[in-house]
């Protein structure tokens, strides 16, 4: 069986980073954990925009991600970071995510008495936790520990032709290894949800799948218009996708041909899920990216045309480029190049094993393009009702 | 590459093809692909910018426009064999909450 190295963590899971992560519980708490960021290093913030004058739903739903979040394998030890009045539960956060026997702390910026004091404390706390951290060794693990996300964005027709196909090999091939692995974007399901409720493992799958194309579908027709140039995108439809039915066929084709074996909810954490299984998320990056960090994913495969360079702080992702011309262009964020694909000089099997072999590098350690660069910092957590 | 350009056709079902070339201009011969390998010449009637589509037969106003084998939206104007298909003559029929008001 073929193995990575990894972090091995209190709950069994290996990740493929050692980061201390800064979690906000409140957009209000930003700067603070974004201030500890840039002098500690080995640290990560999520700074995201909730947390606070949301419904209900929203709140629980704010909490619950970052929860996932900070369960992630490639998280070490996490300091939360409260404002102290905000919406989210900030205790059930430092609860929960104790219960995973990773080392967790909470400041709360109020009660310090200031953002200067808290950026004090937090520093402290966080210098503290990564040189904790820093001792931890690699230990080898099975390929069945791997979670893998699964993402196509700034898509154009090359991306259902090309890199969208060498994913879906390479999702067929983690699948078969026992792995675990997430695709999402919801919207990007609508015109090919019958292809998707085929590979259903039951009807209550099937059903469930049809359920959540019609709610993303149904918000979007709410506004009254079309929802073209919303999905696709202005770049989509320059790259010659004509509407969210064509963008959704090459989309699916990410997922491989294997059986779906559920769907899950966009704050959900997988347990001892195994096999391919869907999000509920939008396909923006900020929020795709962030609920599939949430998943417990180590790492994702990101596949784009017009060339897509975001990342997300605690989780690598690998950007599989379909456009020929755009890996000429845009190469220093691409990392692989699935062009050669179009260009008829591999095959989809070829450039599957190169992306397998980055993928067992990357878990093992060696960093992706948009790691190396440091673009990774517009993450957002997706709510479904209004800022009130 | 072949001094033709190619245009591949991702179903048999299909009726458009994608074209990743650059500079396919109205009059340009292209070689459509198809998933069985057969290879047919067809001249493009329109300008067909890098990674866009052409019919490949005539397409009716109100036609179904097959890619993957599936639909991916309906004629909104006639459409000629050999003509660029995009936005401009092909309507999505999903998400469209236009209709919805029109009809309310």
């Amino acid at each position: 069986m073929p193995g990575f190295m990894g972090y091995r963590r209190p709950d069994g899971r290996y990740g493929a980073r050692n980061l201390v992560a800064i979690i906000p519980s409140v957009t209000c708490a930003n700067d603070v954990a974004q201030a500890i960021v840039r002098q500690v290093g080995g640290t990560v913030a999520y700074l995201h925009h909730q947390g606070c004058c949301q419904l209900p739903p929203d709140l629980e739903r704010v909490t619950d991600t970052l929860i996932s979040l900070g369960r992630g394998p490639n998280v070490a030890a996490v300091l939360i970071v409260s404002l102290g009045c905000e919406g989210t539960d900030h205790a059930r956060m430092y609860d929960e995510l104790r219960a995973t026997g990773k080392p967790v702390e909470i400041i709360r910026i109020q009660e310090l008495g200031g953002v200067s004091k808290a950026i004090r404390e937090g520093t402290d706390i966080a210098r503290r936790m990564v040189i904790a951290a820093s001792g931890l060794q690699r230990e080898r693990a099975d390929l069945s520990n791997v979670v893998m996300a699964i993402k196509c964005g700034a898509s154009d027709t090359t991306s259902g032709i090309a890199s969208n196909c060498v994913i879906g090999a390479v999702a067929d091939r983690l699948v078969d290894l026992g792995a675990t692995v997430v695709f999402g974007e919801t919207t990007e399901f609508i015109g090919g949800e019958h292809l998707l409720a085929r590979r259903a493992v039951d009807e209550g799958v099937a059903h469930r799948i049809y359920e959540i194309v019609d709610q993303m579908e149904t918000r979007a027709k709410s506004v009254g218009c079309d929802m073209r140039r919303g999905q696709p995108t202005p770049g989509n439809i320059a790259g010659g996708l004509s509407s969210i039915e064509e963008k959704s066929l090459g989309a699916i084709v990410k997922s491989g041909t294997r059986p779906i074996q559920g769907v899950l909810d966009y704050p959900e954490f997988v347990s001892d899920q195994k096999g391919l299984w869907i999000k509920d998320t939008p396909g923006r990056e900020p929020e795709i990216l962030t609920g599939m960090a949430a998943t417990g994913a180590q790492f994702m495969c990101f596949s784009t045309g017009l060339g897509a360079p975001q990342g997300f702080p605690s989780m690598p992702v690998i950007k599989i480029c379909g456009n020929p011309h755009t890996y000429e262009r845009m190469e220093e964020d691409m990392d692989v190049n699935a062009g050669l694909v179009i260009t008829g000089e591999r095959s989809i099997e070829e450039v599957a094993d190169e992306v397998f072999a980055k993928i067992v590098r990357v878990l093992g350690g060696e960093m992706t393009k948009n790691e190396a660069i440091g673009y990774f910092s517009a993450i957002d957590i997706h709510c479904l009702g209004p800022v009130i | 590459m072949a001094d033709r350009a190619i245009a591949l056709k991702a179903s048999e079902r299909d009726n458009v093809a994608t074209i990743f070339a650059d500079g396919i201009v109205a009059g340009t011969e292209v070689e459509v692909l198809d998933p069985t390998g057969a290879r047919t010449l067809m001249t493009v009637v329109d300008d067909v910018p890098y990674g866009h589509k052409l019919a490949l037969c005539d397409i009716a106003l109100g036609a179904q426009i097959t890619k993957y084998g599936e639909e991916i939206g309906m004629a909104s104007q006639d459409i000629r064999r050999g003509a660029y298909v995009h936005v401009h003559n092909l309507d999505s029929m999903r998400g469209r909450g236009d209709l919805e008001r029109e009809g309310e």
